[in-house]
């Protein structure tokens, strides 16, 4: 494991390595080493020792730090200044069974983002600024500090969510918000999921700022919140602002989620608790290998593919982002053909195979194959930063 | 009419093909979309950007993305250089056209093709016009956010080229952030979807690698948009300052509270006194400077955030407080910013900088633009997005003397300079264009614009897509 520990030392090892011919694994704190395909390069390069806030300005709401740092050291940081990253960054070691540090660099790397991402923004929409080493090994600076920036071409969205296959990010500055004054759970009970979705797009139609749209049915519901839950399935829309405005708005929508099912309203601890655990995907936190996919549809259609699976495959599934992003835990195949057929016949979208024993990942791309034309023009962007193939070669196919 | 910035010189094998290209592309098209008669060009040969003007070849205005992809597969082969233009209302030349172009305009694809609300989507052909999203599906209670000064005529098609704002992006984010699939010609007429009606990006986020690209990557054809629920209610409110200093102070302190509100608007003194002149808003004219500051929700929630925000400015000074009481005044308040570039453009030629600087620097930046504005003997308008560090000084300069406009320009460059000084960068959401490609060495270095070209090369080996725009002539690989 080579750990630079400045960005010039981090230049010289990949200009070294593309010199040999060497491969290279770009690493953060390896919570999510499982993503994508299986590849084995002949080193790996660690942004453990780029670590630390170099900058943070709580007024202007706009925070740089070394790509290493820990997640955990940012989010104290923000929290003692009552702020946050908007796009709620998952947590992945309970559903990859890993441990260690998650940092920021693999976030962004990932473009990870949680269940406020389909009103706030990925992680990509965040970052403003990047600063990340090419295959070449040179040091390229994109973006910057400012939140509106349309200054030559946007490699900060580029790099963002490449998986390490682009280049090896030195230093991210993002975007941050002020923590909500209160937050609250809208329950609905008893929906399927077809309802569901109906509920849920009548929901993001009101004017009342809902910021988390999911279902969660009877097979994973007892799951979260200790199982408090109220009974049947349960449709959970969130709000969140000040107070005096969480509990008019709170009011508007009972009043017109009534007609879909029971209301059980959860309050500011249950809430937190709730929503942590669907960003961290909960249910499927279950220690075992079975095959899980991240699913991203229209929000519309996402019931139609569980119910199509169904048929002909084991399937336990549920809902975040109004419906458009599914958690799917397949019982014994990933059954990735079926799947990404039915995804293609419902409207587009992509599903990302995140957990299998190393024989099913071995028959089943993890990204979602792309169309030749898309696929051809990819390679030539990679080409582009990474001319040598270096960094993790085959990884996102 | 100015000649500091350089155009690529014309391709002469393009050049002395002229007739022959013509006469190819009137096989390509339909009658009534190929210009080539040299009257019927002198619309194309300028956008927004005015003191700088060159007549293309011809103008191709497709009605279909296949027509669209015919042209380009036809330039490519024949390394035709091609300028995409929407409604050419691009404020640093983006679509400026040069004498061996094509210019691809989009004006005839402007039908909205769906919209999804169950999806909360609108898929539209690129030439729609950005407020008639919000008009179509406003009765059922959505808009689509961004919302630039001249959203009344520019498109989707030019607003996904420059990444575009607008004044309610503080809370709702840019078009990058409200975009979610396009339609897409290559460069060889190859066509290509990237995103759709769901999140994220199955491979590379190319989506947001084309938004802001200024039209060097390709010929966006459609888009899929997101579309929001409106909120039930929006209240503008003028704060108005002695002086410049206390209102950016005043800005700062509102962000670092903890409070986003939809809009923070500033304006100077001379950009209040010429918006005031041009839309009667009601705007007070005893002051130096001027925030509008929208906030939206229910009753409830704009009582309680105003209450909070109307503290914060009592600390700052704040010398009137005005509440707008009706629809109607709200409608004005806005209509005096968001004329503030017509409304100035009666009075004076002007150019209109867009650099963004971070919050905190907003006062500095003021202070040292009036420096760079008087030691030029010139005078500036300030009118810009506060609540981002957006800034647009307007340099009134007259276009007839070469002598003023030669200094506008130069102070314009200053004035860009110290942007980015200041931790900023050159355009917030105009775009480079022809305006601030020279300028792009003082925010990136060789390495960094090497980087970025060699990725628009990815896409456009010939360079033919928009090509004396954004990257220095000099140092292209």
């Amino acid at each position: 494991m080579l750990t630079p520990h400045s960005e010039s030392d981090a230049a010289y090892v990949i200009r070294t390595a593309a010199a040999e011919g060497k491969t290279l694994a770009l690493r953060g704190g390896g919570t999510r080493a499982g993503f994508g395909n299986a590849v084995e390069p002949a080193q790996s390069v660690s942004s453990r020792g780029l670590s630390g806030i170099v900058d943070y300005e709580p007024a202007e709401m706009v925070m740089t730090v070394k790509a290493g740092t820990p997640v955990a050291e940012i989010e104290a940081a923000l929290t003692a200044n009552r702020q946050m990253m908007a796009f709620e960054p998952m947590d992945h070691r309970g559903i990859m069974g890993t441990s260690g540090e998650p940092t920021i660099g693999g976030v962004f790397a990932a473009n990870v983002s949680g269940p406020r991402r389909f009103v706030a923004g990925a992680a990509r929409d965040s970052l403003l600024g990047i600063c990340f080493i090419n295959g070449q090994g040179e040091a390229i600076r994109a973006g910057g500090r400012v939140m509106k920036n349309v200054t030559g071409l946007d490699l900060v969205k580029l790099l963002a969510g490449s998986q390490g296959t682009l280049g090896f990010l030195t230093e991210v500055t993002f975007r941050v918000l002020p923590v909500p004054q209160t937050v609250e759970t809208i329950a609905i009970s008893g929906l399927d999921d077809a309802a569901a979705a109906k509920a849920m797009a009548a929901a993001m139609a009101l004017p009342v700022e809902v910021s988390g749209a999911a279902h969660l049915p009877q097979t994973v519901k007892s799951r979260f919140i200790g199982g408090a839950l109220p009974e049947g399935e349960a449709t959970v829309l969130r709000l969140e602002g000040l107070a005096a405005s969480v509990s008019v708005r709170a009011g508007k929508l009972a009043a017109v989620m009534e007609a879909f099912g029971p209301i059980t309203r959860l309050g500011p601890e249950e809430s937190l608790m709730l929503w942590r655990e669907i960003r961290d995907v909960h249910p499927y936190a279950d220690g075992t290998l079975k095959p899980l996919w991240r699913v991203s549809v229209g929000p519309s259609v996402g019931h139609q593919l569980v119910a199509a699976l169904r048929l002909e495959a084991g399937v336990d599934a549920f809902y975040d982002w109004q419906g458009g992003l599914i958690w799917m835990r397949m019982e014994a195949d990933p059954e990735a053909e079926l799947l990404r057929r039915y995804i293609r016949a419902l409207g587009g979208g992509h599903a990302t195979l995140l957990r299998a024993s190393d024989a099913m990942r071995a028959h089943a791309p993890a990204f979602e194959p792309l169309p030749d034309a898309v696929a051809a023009l990819s390679a030539r962007v990679k080409q582009k930063l990474d001319p040598a193939g270096i960094f993790n070669p085959g990884k996102m196919g | 009419m100015s000649e500091a910035i350089e155009f690529l010189p014309p391709r002469p094998a393009v050049l002395s093909r002229r007739a022959a290209i013509i006469a190819d592309l009137a096989d390509l098209l339909p009658p009534e979309c190929l210009v080539h008669e040299a009257r019927e060009l002198v619309p194309f040969e300028t956008d927004a950007f005015v003191s700088y003007r060159r007549l293309p070849l011809a103008v191709a205005l497709p009605k279909t993305t296949a027509q669209v992809a015919a042209v380009m597969k036809y330039c490519h082969r024949y390394g035709v250089p091609v300028v995409p233009r929407g409604a050419g209302t691009s404020l640093s030349g983006g679509a400026i056209p040069q004498e061996d172009a094509v210019v691809l305009g989009l004006s005839k694809m402007s039908r909205i093709l769906e919209v999804d609300y169950a999806n909360r989507t609108a898929t539209v052909q690129a030439g729609v016009t950005n407020l008639s999203i919000s008009e179509a599906v406003g009765i059922d209670g959505f808009f689509y956010a961004p919302d630039p000064s001249s959203q009344l005529a520019c498109t989707i098609g030019g607003n996904i080229g420059m990444n575009s704002g607008g004044a309610h992006c503080l809370k709702y984010g840019v078009t990058t952030n409200n975009l979610l699939g396009v339609k897409m010609v290559l460069v060889d007429g190859s066509v290509i979807e990237l995103g759709g009606k769901h999140l994220d990006a199955a491979g590379y986020d190319l989506l947001g690698l084309v938004c802001g690209s200024e039209g060097q990557l390709g010929i966006v054809t459609e888009a899929v948009v997101r579309l929001i629920a409106k909120p039930e209610g929006a209240r503008p409110v003028l704060f108005g300052f002695e002086t410049s200093e206390e209102a950016g102070a005043c800005v700062a302190d509102i962000i670092g509270s903890g409070i986003i509100p939809v809009a923070i608007e500033f304006m100077d003194k001379p950009a209040i006194e010429i918006c005031e002149a041009f839309a009667q808003a009601g705007y007070p004219l005893d002051v130096g400077a001027l925030l509008i500051v929208e906030v939206e929700g229910s009753d409830a929630e704009m009582d309680a955030m105003l209450k909070n925000i109307v503290e914060i400015a009592g600390r700052h000074g704040v010398k009137t407080v005005r509440e707008s009481q009706s629809a109607t005044e709200a409608a004005l308040i806005w209509k005096g910013r968001k004329s503030a570039f017509g409304a100035t453009g009666r009075i004076a030629d002007y150019i209109c900088m867009d650099g963004t600087v971070p919050l905190g620097k907003l006062s500095y930046v003021l202070n040292r633009t009036s420096e760079i504005i008087d030691r030029f003997g010139l005078r500036v308008a300030n009118v810009f997005h506060a609540g981002d560090g957006n800034m647009h000084p307007l340099i009134l300069f007259n276009a007839n003397d070469p002598e003023d406009a030669a200094k506008a320009e130069e102070a314009g460059n200053e004035i860009l300079k110290l942007c980015v000084d200041a931790g900023g960068c050159l355009t917030g959401e105009h775009g480079v264009g022809i305006e601030k490609r020279d300028l792009m060495r003082h925010q990136y270095s060789d390495a960094d614009l090497r980087q970025q070209m060699a990725v628009r090369s990815a896409f456009d080996e010939g360079w033919i897509l928009n090509p004396s725009k954004v990257f220095p002539l000099d140092g292209r690989t």
